[in-house]
């Protein structure tokens, strides 16, 4: 499968150069050169939306063409990573996860974006919203804007929660979702009292589980690069979120992830849920969901922090490798100006204008109006979450479910495995925790100074 | 064994004539272009994959590939993935083998005799082989095992049974009933044919004889099935090898079900880790190989003795 791959790659590249060299030609005898965009993206609903539109972008630009390669999230990763890594420059835009952005950044593979955006008087980049900036940024030097972005909060069934006789604040702690969960459970007014990801993956499990741990005050790592994966706070959270799960939440949790827990939800058949905001959107889609209307949210549960909600964007950035970084900068200005998010509700809907990247996003009376449900919530949480420091220690690294070294995918797979393991109760917490103290220390070693 | 009827009969016509040579010498070099495409394309991708197991190459850090030599070879025999691993891949592969060849045996002995609606009751048999593994595991995620909607655990639950949280629970016996459930139709094709080309003089024969069902089973037809029982459990043990998707959808390797070829995809795709990832996957070739050459020579005996018989 390796080889099948570097070959299309390898083969891809030299089309990509071979047609760059002929637009190259016949543009040298026009008056203005013509230029090919190649932009690498995510086959997600917001960016096929995007190549739907790029036609008024073209219109506007004659002298750019923009070309979408549409793959799945891992193939994306994949395919970029090698591109950039290695400078071929077939991309001259990439889509990238904030993950991955900072760490990108510091190795010099992306444009250090800040002039450009700067320089654009009506783009307005103080607009963005700052947690999301800060998690782009590096050194004060901003590497990629956000397409869209969303944070993590608590959905629940307004009604099952009336029937159970409880009620969640707007800011609850994990103790109270668990007392509410456990209520739901124990009334039979639902198969189970809150649905949780239990599927091992560091974006699957990992994503919300890492929120409980620092808001229950552990970290994946200290300010010295020093594992604290099996510290009494973080035992202390994946032993709640097992206990929670086993005691509230969805039979068979291991296969449980986003979509599952989704439809759990819809179907009516657990009362709360915990994952990322985009899925509220989904929720209230009268169309496909049984419960629109009947849903409450609010901010991601709490412990021992004031914030625990994540924070998570796709954005859009130039490569060094790019051989049209001019043309390239305007397409990426383009895409993520207040203009393109008019043009997306005008002609496509309000609705599907991509969210949680611009302040003023919140404030258009029509979004406002057709997202009336959940726009609040999420720029609410969405500007309050920090990414320097989600925890109640200080991490040496920004952003908060996910650590930015290359080797955490790593890591957090295989200690969501063992997890799993320790959900399912084939092993205690305690050993779980310990053997993936020792993956955690190894990858942690590599970043110590 | 008809190859072995034909080749003496072909070696036994050789070319006469300088215009017959010349006509071999043509075809031979019309084949030639096929034959090197065959080589570069099955053989180079092994040399390639051998070379990169060789090199310390882990994509996130592009700027410090080179050579290692043996390191990933060391890791992968020092590391805890690949005994582990190891395991986990001859308990899945060998159950589903053995489960799917019984239950294979069974309805090819149901299907062997004359009975309405009996090319209806195969076609049905063989379907779940025919479903995309991929197709066939989401299936099995959720209309069968999920623990809310699932049918499984509707049918337990009507029966007064508790539900069972599957792939939680009992991950490596999710995978197991999953293959099984697949590979039986493969099983049970080859063992039919088998049954289908037992001589019904023989049979017949033996119940003239006096011999009961039972007995005419275990000395006569058991017999013969052999060669198609050894053919069946080499060609299911080399797929089942290779076995990803239910793994990759329903488990994500956890409970003992991280079989090499999983390990060999979480160290390439997750890992990011080219050098170790090829240096699971030649030495999952060589074991292959090794099982695979213990298990031919023993059925070319097979093969030998049928043809004594």
């Amino acid at each position: 499968m390796l080889l099948t791959k570097k070959r299309a790659l390898a083969l891809s590249a030299i089309l990509a150069t071979s047609a760059l060299a002929l637009t190259g030609c016949s543009g040298a005898g026009g008056a203005k050169q013509d230029v090919t965009l190649t932009l690498a993206t995510v086959s997600n609903p917001q960016m096929k939306d995007m190549e739907e539109l790029k036609g008024e972008f073209e219109s506007a630009n004659p002298s750019i063409k923009v070309n979408f390669v549409q793959m799945e999230e891992g193939d994306l990763r994949a395919a970029v990573t090698a591109d950039v890594a290695s400078g071929a420059g077939q991309y001259d835009i990439v889509t990238v996860g904030a993950y991955e952005v900072p760490q990108w950044g510091a190795n010099g593979w992306l444009q250090d974006l800040t002039p450009a955006l700067k320089a654009d008087a009506t783009y307005d980049v103080e607009d963005i919203l700052p947690p999301v900036r800060d998690a782009l940024s590096v050194d004060g030097k901003q590497y990629a804007v956000p397409f869209y972005g969303e944070s993590s909060i608590l959905m629940y069934n307004k009604e099952m929660l009336a029937a159970a006789g409880v009620t969640i604040s707007n800011n609850p702690t994990w103790q109270e979702v668990a007392t509410a969960a456990q209520a739901v459970k124990d009334q039979g007014i639902a198969d189970s009292g809150i649905c949780l990801r239990g599927k091992p993956g560091w974006g699957d499990l990992f994503a919300p589980l890492t929120t409980v741990v620092q808001t229950f005050g552990g970290s994946w790592y200290d300010m010295d690069w020093n594992a604290q994966v099996n510290s009494p706070e973080f035992t202390e959270a994946v032993t709640f979120y097992k206990d929670l799960l086993a005691n509230a939440g969805q039979a068979d949790p291991v296969s449980y992830s986003f979509t599952e827990c989704l439809n759990l939800l819809q179907e009516g058949k657990t009362a709360m849920w915990y994952d990322a905001s985009v899925a509220a959107s989904i929720l209230e889609d009268a169309k496909t969901s049984k419960v629109a209307g009947k849903m409450g949210y609010a901010h991601a549960p709490t412990y021992k922090t004031a914030e625990s909600g994540w924070l998570w964007s796709w954005n859009l950035a130039v490569p060094e490798s790019s051989k049209n970084k001019e043309a390239a900068d305007k397409f990426v200005l383009w895409a993520t100006s207040k203009d393109y998010q008019q043009l997306v509700g005008k002609t496509l809907g309000w609705t599907r204008v991509p969210p949680g990247a611009r302040i003023s996003t919140y404030e258009i009376p029509e979004y406002k109006e057709a997202a009336a449900a959940f726009a609040p919530i999420t720029l609410e949480v969405m500007s309050s979450v920090n990414p320097s420091q989600p925890g109640v220690n200080p991490q040496p690294w920004v952003g908060i479910q996910y650590v930015t070294i290359p080797e955490f995918q790593d890591v957090g797979n295989q200690v969501a495995q063992l997890v799993a393991d320790a959900i399912a109760g084939r092993i205690s917490v305690a050993d779980a925790l310990n053997k993936g103290q020792e993956i955690a220390q190894k990858a942690g070693d590599a970043h110590k100074k | 064994m008809t190859t072995i009827v034909q080749k003496p009969g072909a070696q036994a016509v050789p070319p006469v004539g300088q215009a017959e040579k010349k006509k071999v010498r043509l075809s031979r070099s019309l084949i030639l272009p096929a034959l090197i495409f065959a080589l570069v394309l099955t053989q180079i991708p092994f040399l390639v994959t051998i070379y990169f197991s060789m090199l310390n190459w882990n994509q996130l850090y592009p700027n410090e590939v080179g050579f290692n030599w043996f390191a990933n070879y060391v890791t992968v025999f020092t590391g805890p993935d690949f005994l582990s691993s190891l395991g986990a891949t001859v308990l899945i592969t060998g159950s589903s083998v053995v489960l799917s060849l019984l239950f294979g045996l069974g309805f090819a002995i149901l299907l062997d005799r004359k009975f309405p609606g009996q090319a209806i009751a195969r076609t049905l048999l063989i379907t779940p082989f025919l479903i995309m593994p991929a197709a066939a595991a989401l299936i099995w995620k959720w209309s069968m095992l999920d623990a809310n909607v699932g049918m499984v655990n509707f049918a337990l639950t009507t029966l007064g049974l508790p539900p069972v949280a599957w792939n939680t629970d009992l991950p490596a016996v999710t995978i197991i009933m999953l293959l099984t459930w697949q590979f039986t139709p493969f099983m049970m094709l080859i063992l039919l044919a088998g049954l289908q080309s037992q001589s019904k003089d023989v049979l017949e024969a033996a119940s003239v004889d006096g011999s009961g069902p039972i007995r005419t089973f275990q000395w006569i037809t058991l017999p013969h099935m052999r060669q198609y029982i050894e053919i069946a459990t080499l060609l299911g043990s080399i797929m089942l090898l290779q076995v990803f998707d239910p793994i990759a959808i329903m488990t994500k390797g956890t409970g003992g079900t991280k079989t090499l070829s999983y390990l060999l995809y979480e160290r390439a795709f997750i890992g990011l880790d080219v050098g170790q990832a090829a240096a699971f996957g030649v030495v999952t070739v060589f074991i292959t190989i090794l099982v695979a050459t213990i298990a031919l020579r023993t059925l070319f005996k097979v093969f030998m003795n049928g043809g004594d018989r």
